[in-house]
């Protein structure tokens, strides 16, 4: 697979190759020195046109601890708007200089796709628009998999302003596509149209759904988007589809919540909620760094380097149990690769 | 040149005189002289009509030509060859130029510079409010009583959202014949719309302009040609509400005409999915139910007009984000071409799609002269075109100076092989003739 632009773009049996891979990666992030050789000499660019902390910081540290040279380009969203030619000229320096990957992250719904056209580089969709964010939904995916056995007949709530989220979108797709069901929760002001379309079941009503769920994932209210009336007020947002200590007494015992952070205490989710250990947020960052070097792993022809490197330089494949764990685990995984 | 043309042996279809045989057609000092088989060639050039559809030349109710202000994207000179490759002899410019065709100076030199071409008939089209901003009337008398005899009103690329506004437009019109025309479209529910709202938009995550935006618009403007007596035109009509409004329009007997676009009868919003802005278009591209809606609507006569839309962008405005690019195609060049899948498709019979493409648009406007009828004495504005001839779009050898086409590098069925502008030939055998027109 050469770009991941959306969700859709991996089958369940790619989606579980990654979750696997990042097993083995995860380990690598307990360890006093948390770097292994496997993408030495690749260059990866975090080219974020809207800025992004904690995904750019996600992303660096995936490519860092795989020992990838890692470049940053931070682009003005509104200038590029304003002019869009910029984005082309953009990409086309960053071909110029022999990037192996680019990470994109764009206020504009495709611009992802628009940068795959242009560039020989892979390109790995870190959020654009409203449309997706594939490497958020795998990573919740992985997070969902710590806590329950299969994703068949898994229930996951999402919960909050699902029309403008590309975190709902992809992991909506990514839940459908690992066989779990998917809840839609939220007014009807923040649900998409033609959300009939999306094979999902839709509630206004959160209390009378907590009790049916596995996975509570609530999703950031857009304080901004105040400005639309989507709902008469913030206070009465968190009245009716807040996650409080009351409500989370409504779920069952086994069943976790999650959020795609930063988190608007008091809005979507209460102060004391998301410091509860079912609360599994901190988690889905950790998971994050795990799940991105898995892909970067996979999508850089980590395969066919970490070969290549076999023939080369036997003596290091041998003294580095990380590497020869991902190589147990792609020797498993690789027919599911597309 | 020689100033007689012998068109012969094509099949002549005629909707204005309700012909569809095999005639040969005589074209001397800028009329048509005779009809019928097997006249004599004499000193006259010949075109040879074998095989291929002879009728009156196309009128595009709905171009873009961007000169004044963006003659990088599209020129008078360079949208009037584009015209003339595509078989119209005759195209009304939309006043969306900068500055905006809002005063008879403009007015006259849109339609003196198309005039002086010579490649076929520019039509300017004025605005109904000064610099199109919707907040006070243009100079609507100065423009329809100027040498350019502007008779079509638009603001186009925005609807007049101001309903009062609008409703004084129409009643100052109708002292001087005009038509309004609109662009309907409800921004209070559009706006920020980056594609028609539906499945697809909630999929792309795109923010969607939903078809009741264009329909509440329409009906609004319905009902104020209702109040007015004005003649109304209803620009590109894109979705089922709007069909149906003009049908219904229509049979309470109000002077309301529409016009559809070829991408807007062959397009769906699914093509949106590639995130590729050549297809992002304003109305956008609809659904499925909504071009079957416009397929049946156009076939059945309530839309009288298929209007290209034609809207140059330079390429690198085009090759942004999704978001950040302007909407809009060109279309003149291959209009033919698309629409023709429509008789295919046995959507409507060849002489009705060339009543559509001429004789319809032709009555909208008023224009005499085109549209036919193919008789002596008439004005020649003909158009000969191969049906079955399959050719695939390369942009890059357009007349238009533009190369936003979305059917670049696909095969298209039916050509223009000859246009015939004010008895003289401008196209021949599908080019532009060397030494027509101006140098630009
Ligand atoms: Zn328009
Ligand atoms: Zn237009």
């Amino acid at each position: 697979m050469k770009h991941l632009l959306s969700i859709q773009d991996l089958s369940a049996g790619q989606i579980n190759t990654v979750l696997k891979t990042a097993d083995s990666f995860r380990e690598v992030g307990t360890r006093t020195i948390k770097k292994v050789p496997t993408l030495r000499g690749r260059t990866v660019c975090n080219l974020f046109f809207e800025p992004s902390t904690r995904t750019r910081i996600s992303f660096e540290l995936a490519a860092k601890r795989l020992s990838a040279d890692v470049v940053n380009f931070t682009g003005d969203a509104k200038s590029s708007l304003s002019k869009g030619e910029s984005f082309k000229d953009t990409a086309q320096t960053l071909q110029a200089m022999g990037i192996d990957a680019i990470v994109v992250r764009h206020a504009s719904a495709g611009a992802p796709q628009r940068l795959s056209g242009w560039v020989e580089a892979s390109v790995i969709n870190a959020g654009d628009g409203a449309h997706e964010h594939p490497t958020q939904a795998l990573l919740d995916l992985y997070s969902i998999r710590e806590h329950f056995p299969s994703f068949d007949g898994l229930r996951v709530g999402i919960v909050g302003d699902i029309v403008h989220s590309r975190v709902a979108r992809s992991n909506a797709r990514a839940l459908r596509t690992m066989g779990a069901e998917v809840v839609l929760i939220a007014p009807p002001t923040f649900l998409p149209p033609a959300v009939d379309t999306w094979g999902v079941s839709v509630s206004y009503d959160l209390e009378a759904v907590l009790p049916s769920l596995d996975v509570v994932y609530l999703l950031r209210v857009q304080r901004e988007r105040q400005n639309e009336q989507l709902v008469p007020s913030l206070r009465e947002y968190a009245t009716f589809w807040g996650l409080d200590l009351r409500r989370v007494n409504r779920m069952r015992p086994e069943a976790v919540i999650m959020h795609p952070g930063p988190m608007n205490r008091g809005v979507e989710i209460a102060a004391e909620v998301a410091d509860l250990d079912r609360a599994i947020i901190t988690d889905q960052v950790t998971n994050g760094v795990a799940v991105r070097m898995s892909l970067l792993y996979l999508m850089l022809g980590g395969l066919n380097s970490d070969r290549d490197r076999a023939r080369e330089a036997p003596a290091r494949r041998a003294t580095d149990p990380a590497q020869l764990a991902f190589e147990q685990a792609m020797a498993e995984v690789e027919p599911a690769l597309g | 040149m020689a100033n007689a043309i012998l068109v012969r042996g094509g099949r002549l279809v005629d909707p204005a005189s309700g012909t569809d045989r095999t005639a040969d057609i005589l074209v001397r000092d800028g009329r048509i002289e005779a009809v019928g088989a097997g006249l004599a060639a004499g000193e006259a050039e010949v075109v040879e009509a074998d095989g291929a559809v002879v009728s009156p030349g196309f009128v595009d109710l709905h171009v873009h030509l961007r000169e004044p202000g963006r003659e990088d994207e599209e020129t008078i000179a360079s949208g009037s060859a584009a015209a003339a490759r595509g078989g119209f002899t005759a195209i009304c410019a939309m006043p969306n130029t900068e500055p905006a065709c809002d005063s008879a100076a403009v007015a006259e030199k849109v339609a003196a510079s198309g005039r002086f071409l010579g490649l076929t008939r520019v039509v300017p089209a004025g605005a109904l409010t000064h610099a199109r901003e919707g907040t006070q009337l243009a100079a609507i008398g100065e423009m329809a009583r100027s040498v350019a005899r502007v008779r079509l009103f638009t603001d186009d690329g925005r609807g007049v959202q101001d309903t009062r506004l609008l409703r004084r437009a129409m009643e100052y019109l109708t002292g001087f014949g005009g038509i309004c025309a609109e662009h309907c479209d409800d921004e209070a529910l559009s706006e920020g719309g980056q594609m028609h709202e539906g499945e697809v938009s909630s999929r792309l995550g795109l923010r969607g302009m939903p078809a009741e935006a264009e329909d509440l618009a329409l009906a609004r403007d319905i009902a104020l040609a209702r109040l007015t007596g004005c003649r109304f035109h209803a620009l590109h009509v894109s979705t089922a509400g709007s069909v149906a409004l003009v049908r219904a329009a229509k049979a309470e007997g109000l002077a309301v005409t529409a016009e559809v676009t070829p991408h807007h009868l062959t397009l769906t919003h699914e093509e949106l999915a590639s995130f590729d802005p050549v297809f992002k278009v304003n109305p956008p591209l609809r659904s499925l139910a909504d071009v079957a809606a416009c397929r049946a609507g156009l076939a059945d006569g309530t839309l009288d007009a298929i209007a290209t839309d034609h809207a140059p962008h330079a390429a690198h405005e085009k090759e942004a984000e999704f978001e950040a690019a302007p909407p809009g195609l060109i279309g003149m060049e291959t209009a033919l071409g698309v629409v023709l899948a429509l008789v295919r498709d046995g959507v409507l019979s060849l002489p009705a799609l060339v009543e559509r493409l001429s004789t319809g648009p032709a009555r909208v406007l008023g224009l005499e002269g085109q549209g036919g009828p193919i008789v002596a004495g008439a004005p020649a504005h003909l158009v000969v075109f191969d049906p079955e001839a399959r050719w695939v779009v390369d942009p890059s050898r357009f007349a238009s100076r533009s190369r936003n086409c979305p059917w670049a590098g696909q095969e298209l069925t039916g050509k223009v092989l000859a246009t015939i502008f004010e008895g003289r030939l401008v196209v021949s055998n599908g080019e532009l003739l060397e030494g027509v027109g101006a140098t630009w």
